[in-house]
């Protein structure tokens, strides 16, 4: 069970050999066992897990399954989950039983799937290191001393440790490929609009983006069938039609032209992620890819644009936590300013904090044209880079992050040095494109990341690009020692 | 760009922070430096350029304007601070007699 794909454990249970419930259990203990040294969950749902099980199991008796029904799943802790616990990595929220289920959560529900528990997170999804979370930071599986990243960073760990087969993330900036690089699994960000957003606690609305994890691109493919689609309920979504992205997993890549970007390959890069890059490029010419340089001359001025708009929009989403309907409240307010003030600063972690007072000044009377204003302007300068890229190329290739791992508590003390390392992801949610994340090779015992960056609505050509890298490579079947 | 001590303090109260006087040294520094660091922008000559509000550049969707909520007071106040009859209980705001 442990190293099974998805395809694997669906053709297992419809054909018997295994229950749900055994299924489930297995999990369960694994992360009894194990999740004590990686912190990756933050509530785990045993109870409603096995009986999410035992209604799978009847399912399936009955002939009545679906391709995924039975399959555990993890999900972020950003998700609304009815009856339980959705806390967003913060202690504004601790006390949060959600009163309905996020659109995705339904989704899976409703496909069969067996929920886990909810995965640990950087608070409201702001982090890139794991480390903003009120329970604690989590534990990369590769090295319990480095950072899983971030935010979705239990997620991450969780699927790596092999705790759970696929989980969900969401990434606003990077926080599905830049945790999936750093744990060495797949992950992958649809297109901004493909996932519903109901229910998903708003961080940046407009960079926002659900999305998974698992150990394949294949994995993948499976999965988001279920996930994507279009919902009344999400003024954002797009009402396009989901193809099966499996269906194309296999299709050839001969005469594929793949666009690699000058600005990924300077000299911040790490040599080794470089070397690797190298190495996987031959293996995609092999198959019949070819290569071509492109520029996306604006990438420097994603990140001081991101963290314009990021905290601009964070800082209106937040304004909703004010201890009055739900959430944190404070002891004794002696009046409403002091009820809202304290119950904010007591509810929010330092990174959050930071976020919305840059927001709250960027928005403020006077400097909304020069900082607000002005990072919109920027953003679609990045996103003309890529839409001119895209004449040329089918799929822009890089690598995920500038470097690996870094160890817990290295850049806690300076924002800039944590920010700087979504430097490749960031413009990506910009021009709200899809991207992926897969394990092409290691640095010192650190998983390495590779990133396919698509059109609009490629979803199928990605899975279909990382599915035959996948084929000629094993880097995405290694597991970490003691996992 | 460098905030003072007072500017921090305003933006918290328009944020609705409450800022212990050893945090206000912390947030000016560490603002000071995200608002220099951000200020980057202004190498790009963004003149002619449209702000990108949308990464689809669709507009907003609209639905029959119906009624699609159903009643769940009683559900969203189980999980509220402080309710009573059904009203979300906060400090007095307007003064009234007694």
């Amino acid at each position: 069970m442990l190293n099974k794909s998805i395809a694997e454990l669906s053709h297992s249970l419809q054909a018997k050999k295994i229950s749900s419930h055994e299924l489930t259990q297995f999990f369960l203990e694994r992360i009894k066992k194990l999740d004590p040294q990686l912190n990756s969950f933050i509530t785990v749902t045993e109870q409603q897990a096995l009986d999410a099980a035992k209604k799978a199991d009847a399912q399936l008796a009955q002939g009545k399954a679906g391709p995924l029904t039975g399959i555990p799943i993890a999900q972020k802790d950003i998700f609304c989950t009815l009856g339980v616990k959705t806390s967003c990595g913060s202690k504004m929220l601790d006390n949060f039983i959600s009163p309905y289920d996020a659109t995705v959560i339904k989704r899976f529900n409703e496909a069969g799937m067996v929920m886990l528990g909810k995965t640990n997170m950087d608070e409201f999804a702001m982090g890139s290191s794991n480390e903003n979370s009120y329970y604690g930071s989590v534990k990369n599986p590769w090295n319990v001393e480095y950072v899983p990243g971030g935010s979705s960073g239990g997620s991450a760990a969780a699927v790596a440790a092999s705790l759970a087969p696929v989980a969900t993330g969401t990434d606003t900036g990077g926080s599905i490929r830049q945790p999936a690089a750093l744990c060495g699994i797949s992950g992958i960000k649809p297109t901004y609009g493909r996932i519903s957003r109901y229910g998903m606690i708003a961080f940046a609305s407009s960079l926002d983006q659900g999305g998974l994890f698992a150990k394949s691109a294949e994995d993948l493919a499976w999965v988001l069938n279920t996930m994507a689609g279009f919902d009344e309920n999400d003024s954002t979504s797009a009402n396009i039609a989901v193809p099966d992205y499996t269906n194309t997993l296999n299709d050839s890549l001969k005469g594929l032209r793949i666009g690699l970007p000058k600005e990924f390959f300077s000299d911040a890069l790490d040599k080794d992620i470089g070397n690797a890059i190298q190495t996987a490029i031959k293996v995609y010419e092999k198959l019949g890819a070819t290569f071509h340089e492109i520029n996306l001359p604006n990438t420097s001025l994603s990140i001081p644009a991101y963290y314009v708009i990021a905290p601009a929009e964070c800082s209106s989403n937040l304004a909703r936590f004010d201890g009055v309907r739900y959430g944190h409240r404070c002891e004794d307010p002696k009046d409403l300013e002091d009820l809202y003030k304290r119950s904010r600063s007591e509810g929010f972690g330092k990174e959050v904090t930071r976020r919305i007072m840059i927001g709250t000044y960027a928005l403020s009377a006077g400097y909304y044209d020069a900082y607000y204003i002005k990072a919109q302007k920027i953003r679609r300068l990045v996103a003309d880079d890529f839409r001119k890229a895209f004449k040329s190329v089918d799929v822009i290739l890089g690598p995920t992050t500038p470097s690996p791992a870094f160890k817990l508590g290295e850049k806690t003390s300076d924002p800039i040095s944590m920010y700087l390392s979504d430097i490749y992801t960031i413009a990506v949610n910009l021009a709200g494109l899809p991207g992926m994340s897969i394990p092409a090779g290691f640095t010192k015992g650190l998983p390495i990341g590779m990133q396919l960056i698509g059109n609009a609505f490629a979803e199928a050509r990605l899975l279909n690009v990382a599915h035959a890298y996948q084929k000629e490579t094993d880097w995405h079947t290694k597991t970490p020692e003691g996992f | 760009m460098s905030l003072t001590a007072g500017d921090v303090k305003k933006i918290a109260h328009l944020a609705r922070l409450n800022l212990l006087e050893n945090d206000v040294t912390l947030y000016t520094q560490q603002l000071s430096t995200i608002l220099n660091f951000v200020e980057q922008m202004n190498q790009a000559d963004t003149a002619e350029i449209e702000p990108f509000f949308n990464p689809l550049d669709l507009g907003q969707r609209l639905r029959p304007d119906v009624v699609t909520e159903q009643n769940q007071r009683d559900a969203f106040q189980a999980i509220a601070p402080q309710v009573e009859a059904g009203l979300y209980l906060v400090p007095q705001v307007i003064e009234g007699e007694e």
